[in-house]
Parts: C-alpha cells; structure tokens; sequence
C-alpha cells in the first residue's frame, strides 16, 4: 500500500511532469519548435581551437604545463548535495569543466524567493531543484552523465539509499563517487553527510556560508586523517561584526550571490586541484566578506570524536601510516596564538550569570586569526544537573497510548 | 537566553541516558522509552501548572513525529499542527520543527515551515548530547518560538482565531 510519503512524492513528480510539458510548449512557440541549441556529444576532448569546440580552453591548461592530463576530469564521478545558492553553481562549474558524472541531491523545489541567488531562472519555479538542474545542466554539457535524488538525506531511508548511491555511484556503477560535495544549508544534513562518509571512509568537501551572509568556508575531510565534522565544534569564519549591532530579530538568514558565488568557486577550484592535481589542495579556507580576509588552516581527526567511525577510520590511518616508507619531513603549519578574550564576541548560552557562562564553556581549539567555533563544549560535565528518568517496567507500546491518552 | 519560567519547566523535565538513534536497533526502542517518558513527565507538570500546550505522537518506529500545539492569547487559543521527522544524527543533532500551515508567514522560518531557532539553541543541544530529549525540544525551541512569533502573527492579522476553537 502506498504510503501518505508516497503519494506526496508522486504528486510532487506528476506536478513537475507538468510545468516541463508547458515549458516545452512554450519553448517551441518560440523557438519554432526546433533543437538547434543543443549540441551533439562529444567523444574526445580535443585541445583543437574552433569556436565549436567547448574544451579548447580548458585543454590550453595541459599545453601550458598548469595540468598534467586534462582529459582525466571525464573520469570522475562528484556527488553534490544540496543544489541550493552554493551547490547549483558548484554543479553548473563542474559541468562546464566536463566532469563525468553529477549525482544531485536535494528535496526542495524551486521558488521566487530564490531569484536573488544564481542558476536558476524564474521560468522553473516550481519544478524540484535537482530536475530543473539537470535540465539546465544537460543543455549546457551533454557530455556529463547526470542522476537526480529528489528528497531529504537525513530521514532513514532516504540516508541508507543516499549510502548506496555514495559507495556505488561511480562513473563505472557500483564503484564509489570520488568525491561528496556538502553544499547543504544546515547542521543536521552536514552531519548526515560526516556520519556517511565516516563510515565509508569517503573523501569530502564541505561548504558552507554564514546566515549573515558576510563569510563562508571551505574544508576538505580526509576520514581518519583530516578532523570530520563531529570533531570540533562547527568551525566559523569570524565576521568581525560587533555582535551588538548584528540584529537577528525577525530574520532567520541572509543571503547574497556574490558570497555564494565566491564559495562555490574556491570550492569547484579546490575539486579540481585535488582530483586533477595541481596546486596545492586547502584543508580550511575561510572567507571573510567584510574584511577581504581569507584565513587557511589544517586540523588533524580529534582522537576522542564523538563519532566512532572517525575514531575506526583514524586506526586504519594510524595502521597504514606506519606501514608506509618514511618520506622526507613535511613541514607543518604552526599553529597560531589562542584568543584566550572572547574577541570576536561569541556569546552563545542561555545560561543567566557569568559564572554559569564559565562552566558551560569548553575548551577553545588552537585556531589561526579569524577562525574561530560557532561554540565550545565543557569537557566531562561532573553530574547531571537534574534527575534522569525514571525506569519503568512499561513496554514503548504502553508508554504510546498512554501519551496519546493525555 | 532563557527566561526564569522556561529555566524551571526544563529542570523539571527528567533527563535521558541512552545515547542512541534511529539507526540503532534495540538501544533506539530503549531510547524512545526514555522519550516518551520524559515527554509524559513534562505534559504532566505543565497540566498542574496550567499551562498544558502541546501533543505528540509518533510512527510505531518513532522516526516520525506529529502533534498539535498551542497558543492562549486574550484569551482565545490559536491552535497548529506540527510535524518533525528524527534525522539520522539523533541525538546529536535535534530536529527541526515544522508548521507547515505558518510557512511563509514569518521570516522567523525556513522553507517548509520549519521554526528558526535562536543562536543559543544549538551550543544548548550540543552541550547536553545526549541528556535532552524530545521534550527539552519542546521546552526550548517550539514553546519560546510561539510566544515570540504568534502574538506577533496576530498583531499582524496574518492568523486569525478559528471559531471551533474557541472552547478551550
Ligand atoms: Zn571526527
């Protein structure tokens, strides 16, 4: 039997049906009805310089010695969730580059409200996100293969489907993607995506842009080597904004295309100097929007993570590291002063006095100038303040009606 | 930051000791015990405290959660549907709260008519893995929302009373 989720999906899918047909029909009123902008596919990138040819440029980088094997980029399969302000240019990027393969994820559909952002058009208001993406995306480059997920990654069982498409959705199928792009827009997707990729041991980049609009970050997750999402509070790029004049009330976020435009691009330039390898790769790059500021760092896996994954993947790491022939010392970054001051005017409890204030706060990681954590967490909290709850011999069915009967 | 009466209905609402989500098999139903009991717990207290406002209930696998919540304003009650569904990062992550009949209401939204939450929401949640339950949720991020947003909803005609509510 077809549940209520069921319905709603099909309904969302038929509704989507529908704007396309009359999209297409107005597409042909226009345009006479002909295909004459799109493209044939092209077999071979060739570096061959005709106005025809869309990989010319992208070749030159090969002729000019900045990358080895251009043509490799066909070879690679990106997963991006989230096909939002961030994620849709990073998808649009990555397609004009030739990647091989998009896996799309996201559950939204696309609105007016989005117009401020770029990619999408007014026309495709309506239509889910990771359908009007293809579309647009297809006609760009029909080179890319494309496959679209339209829901939620957090909920059980979408998470376990989004699994199998992450560890078997290679160009070749039932290979993993190379990489998993977080471009979402909130803290329990980032987590749905550490817990995955934890425990695929899957290379990943995150993204992110703050609700004020005014910075935002990229990072780069190796699991077990580099630290995951869960081992750090979530890092923050410091605004510099005198918190008192930030007024929050009545607005949930901002958003602004040139803040995301930006991260989207040191993004898909991170994704390119890691998978065609040139450069070097930044394990954290701020964006500091208000001071032009771009602040790096790298932060190895936390051995007591709360996630135990990242504590398994960091074992394996530990294993093969020590298997592996000593190489020449590589330098690392040294790590820059401790604000011991609250300088960048994190204030975040709903604690009342100070004192309260100090013993709700944790340690601060040591984090260069203009990173910061969104908070910080007590180490081992002695006893809990408050009685847990009682133990019962009632069964999880008995305690349900006897809430349903309140 | 909380105000006085919110600080004392949490500290009344028992904690939870099993660390365990939805993905967990035996150690989530454990869970869901602990759940339903501190939720029938804080119903209880805000019933003899007067101030009964909301109900919960969810799928026999509790993923999936919907209730009805409510709001007394010169003296008449604003009633609402809610729904969350548990994400997998439970307890690490809370879920989000939605309303769905308010989305595109208030700016104090996100799409789907999920409640924006305040900054000191989320440092609160992480800083009490896994202690705080579905009742907390309520108790810290739903109850002080409504009292912020739906004064505010009324003032500006954007919800009206239903008559059928009016026997509260
Ligand atoms: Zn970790």
């Amino acid at each position: 039997m077809a549940t209520v989720e069921e319905l709603k999906l099909r309904v969302r899918e038929l509704e989507n049906e529908l704007i396309k047909c009359k999209q297409k029909r107005c597409a042909e009123k226009d345009a006479g009805g002909s295909q004459k902008h799109y493209r044939q596919r092209i077999e071979k990138m060739s570096a061959e310089v005709v106005d025809s040819n869309p990989y010319s440029r992208l070749m030159a980088l090969k002729r000019m010695g900045i990358v080895e094997d251009y043509e490799r980029i066909r070879s690679f399969s990106v997963a991006v969730v989230g096909v939002g302000g961030v994620g849709s240019v990073t998808a649009e990027m990555l397609t004009r580059c030739g990647i091989g393969k998009l896996i799309l994820f996201d559950y939204d559909k696309v609105e007016l409200a989005n117009m401020n952002r770029l990619f999408f058009q007014p026309h495709q208001a309506g239509l889910s996100k990771v359908e009007a993406a293809e579309h647009t995306l297809r006609s760009i480059n029909p080179d890319v293969s494309f496959e679209t997920h339209n829901y939620n990654i957090t909920t059980m069982d979408n998470f376990t489907h989004f699994m199998d498409r992450i560890s078997h959705g290679g160009l070749q199928e039932g290979k993993p993607v190379d990489l998993v792009l977080s471009c979402v827009d909130n803290f329990e997707a980032r987590m749905a995506i550490n817990t995955a990729c934890n425990e695929l041991g899957q290379i990943w980049m995150e993204s992110g842009v703050s609700e004020n609009a005014v910075s935002g970050h990229i990072q780069l997750i190796i699991p077990g080597e580099t630290a995951c999402f869960a081992c750090a509070p979530p890092l923050v790029v410091a605004a510099n904004i005198d918190e008192k004049t930030l007024k929050r009330d009545g607005v949930c976020a901002a958003s602004l295309p040139t803040t995301m435009g930006v991260v989207a691009g040191i993004l898909v330039q991170n994704v390119l100097k890691y998978l065609l390898g040139f450069g070097s790769v930044s394990h954290y790059l701020g964006y500091n929007a208000m001071q032009d500021f771009f602040p790096t760092m790298s932060m190895k896996a936390n051995p007591q993570c709360d996630d135990h994954y990242c504590r398994k993947q960091q074992e394996e790491y530990k294993r093969k590291e020590a298997e592996r022939p000593k190489q020449e010392v590589v330098v690392v970054e040294e790590a820059q002063v401790v604000h011991e001051d609250n300088e960048w005017g994190i204030e975040l409890v709903s604690e009342v006095t100070e004192e309260e204030l100090q013993a709700a706060s944790g340690p601060k990681p040591d984090l260069p100038e203009g990173i910061t954590v969104a908070y910080t967490i007590p180490e081992k909290v002695n006893a809990p303040a408050g009685e847990m709850v009682e133990e019962t011999e009632q069964s999880l069915e008995e305690l349900m009606s006897q809430m349903k009967r309140m | 930051m909380a105000d006085e009466a919110t600080r004392k209905a949490v500290s009344e609402i028992p904690l939870l000791k099993t660390n365990s989500g939805p993905r967990d098999k035996e150690l989530w139903v454990q869970r869901l015990r602990e759940e339903y009991l501190a939720l029938i717990k804080y119903v209880e207290n805000n019933k003899s405290a007067d101030n009964d406002w909301f109900r919960l209930e969810s799928n026999k696998e509790g993923t999936r959660w919907f209730g009805k919540c409510w709001y007394i304003h010169d003296l008449l009650k604003y009633e609402f549907d809610m729904e969350f569904d548990i994400p997998v990062t439970y307890p690490a992550t809370a879920p989000e709260v939605a309303i769905p009949e308010l989305d595109g209401k208030t700016a104090k939204m996100y799409r789907g008519g999920k409640i924006c939450l305040t900054d000191h929401f989320k440092p609160l949640w992480a800083r009490n893995v896994p202690k705080f339950g579905l009742a907390h949720l309520m108790a810290l991020g739903l109850g002080p929302w409504l009292a912020v947003e739906i004064p505010d909803l009324i003032a500006k005609g954007l919800i009206q009373h239903k008559e059928q509510q009016n026997n509260s």
